[in-house]
């Protein structure tokens, strides 16, 4: 997929040729978003036992699709007390969100939509956005459960994000960089999931959380919230808020994937993994990370909202702090720390 | 000592990892969920499904009209009405069973002196409209044609324990 050896003036030509690498990378996005939720009630079926839906298609394959079609043919409903404009700006925010952080994650070697030198921060930047759409939709619906839900997902997605940031500022100082292709290429002997494990464990458990997934998932806690922020919505408004919900679990697996299992690198740098291609690699491992987090969802009762608070400030945040302290000393006593210069 | 082992257990996650290694054992366990419409899961001699009035081999149909079904029905869902035939013999002129009203308790069945009114094994009368459910003689009758060789087995076997 490389692209880049049109270096011409004709900047016409320049703007097609990054709305084809766009189109390149959101069609196959938005169609591994349409097969997650296919994935997710699936695997979930099958660990209580069930089929899950294997109706529609083979194997339930065109499940998607129907729901799909369904939610398109529904009434869009604008509650009589909702701030309308916002009401609808907030779901179009998340999935529009969801989708812009792709920009900076590295396909391969070659191919990104934009390989920016501070490309960690871009994706944290984003994800933090991530909350606007929350918060605009639980208050632009003027309903108490939506309104509650966006005040929970909110201080929830802000606690979980001071301990990503650490987790993401130990990465940086075994790299040197912020960019993501940097990133992956200091991995090329040994994937920072392993020496880096704690925090490793730590980033995961902080994305569940940071996506409102459960063990996390009170926000929209359906026996007590109905469904959170998105209570209001239904129809396509409701699909957006869906798909781009899905769509951040993806981005945080392909972070997690690029920060510590090593991107579109192959499992061993021989014969017969280097054959298949970085992206294959790069969706085989948020594929696994997706599965795991079907994996926890299955698993796992619902957090107390105090028990979550705890987890994030009491636990995770001096650990993670800790694990910093520990691999900064680690790398200057052992005078590992990257060339900056 | 038994609190710093439990914060070690908690801290290592370890009741998780059981957790998780349950569920993905269960990922390949059989399933026990019934393809329904392909499958249907074996239902007992005695069940009590809808509603149907047979007839005697030679065609005659077996309700007598004692109004019995009628008398019993705690849902007061039968409705008979009776006239004495051309040839002398008393049947129904009327015989409606509202099945919204309907509990499906059985006691119609085991009120009738001549097993005429029975709950077949059938389950699957869903319609589309409320009117629908409002069976009168002729559906029942009819019931009772489609359905006789399995609620006349079903009778059979249970008939020791009546």
């Amino acid at each position: 997929m490389d692209l880049t050896f049109i270096t011409t003036n004709n900047s016409i030509l320049i703007v097609l040729v990054s709305l084809l690498k766009i189109l390149i990378v959101l069609l196959p996005l938005l169609l591994f978003v349409a097969y997650l939720t296919l994935a997710e009630r699936r695997i979930i079926g099958f660990m209580q036992l069930r089929k899950g839906p294997n109706v529609v298609g083979i194997f339930g394959l065109l499940q998607p699709w129907a729901d799909a079609l369904k939610l398109l043919s529904k009434e869009t409903i604008l509650p009589t007390g909702s701030s309308k404009i916002v009401f609808v700006i907030a779901p179009m925010l998340t999935f529009i969100l969801s989708m812009v952080a792709w920009s900076v994650i590295p396909f391969s070697e070659t191919f990104v939509i934009s390989d920016i030198n501070v490309g960690i921060l871009y994706l944290f930047a984003i994800s933090s956005l991530g909350v606007y759409g929350v918060i605009m939709a639980g208050w632009a619906s003027n309903s108490k459960y939506a309104f509650l839900g966006a005040l929970r997902s909110a201080a929830q997605m802000v606690s979980y994000e001071v301990s990503i940031g650490f987790v993401i500022v130990s990465v940086l100082l075994c790299v040197g960089s912020l960019n993501l292709g940097d990133i992956i290429e200091a991995q090329r002997n040994l994937w920072f999931a392993i020496p880096l494990f704690p925090m490793f464990i730590v980033f995961f458990i902080s994305t569940l959380a940071e996506t409102n997934r459960a063990p996390f998932d009170l926000p929209e806690g359906e026996s007590e919230l109905v469904a959170g922020y998105m209570v209001e919505y239904s129809s396509m408004s409701f699909a957006l808020f869906f798909l781009g919900e899905y769509a951040n679990m993806i981005l945080m697996s392909a972070m997690t994937s690029v920060l510590f299992l090593g991107g579109w690198l192959p499992l061993f740098d021989i014969a017969p993994f280097n054959y298949i291609p970085g992206p294959i690699w790069l969706m085989l491992k948020i594929s696994l990370c997706l599965f795991v987090f079907l994996w926890v969802r299955a698993t796992t009762p619902r957090y107390r909202y105090d028990q979550l608070m705890r987890l994030g400030w009491k636990v995770f945040l001096p650990f993670s702090l800790f694990w910093l302290v520990l691999t900064a000393g680690f790398l200057v006593y052992t005078g590992n720390t990257p060339n900056l210069y | 000592m038994v609190s710093l082992l439990k914060l070690l257990k908690s801290f290592f996650l370890l009741e998780l990892l059981k957790g998780l290694s349950l569920t993905l054992k269960y990922l390949f366990k059989p399933k026990v969920t019934i393809n329904y419409p392909y499958e249907k899961n074996p239902i007992s001699s005695r069940f009590r499904g809808e509603h149907a009035l047979r007839r005697y081999p030679n065609g005659e149909e077996r309700c007598i009209a004692c109004k019995l079904c009628e008398a019993v029905c705690p849902a007061q869902a039968i409705v008979i009405e009776a006239e004495p035939r051309p040839d002398g013999s008393r049947r129904t002129t009327r015989y409606d069973i509202d099945m919204t009203k309907c509990i499906y308790c059985g006691f119609c069945e085991e009120a009738c002196p001549v097993d005429a009114i029975v709950e077949g094994p059938n389950f699957e009368f869903s319609t589309e409209t409320r009117q629908e459910l409002f069976y009168d003689k002729e559906r029942l009758l009819a019931n009772g044609d489609r359905w006789e060789d399995e609620i006349s087995k079903n009778l059979q076997k249970e008939d020791k324990f009546r």
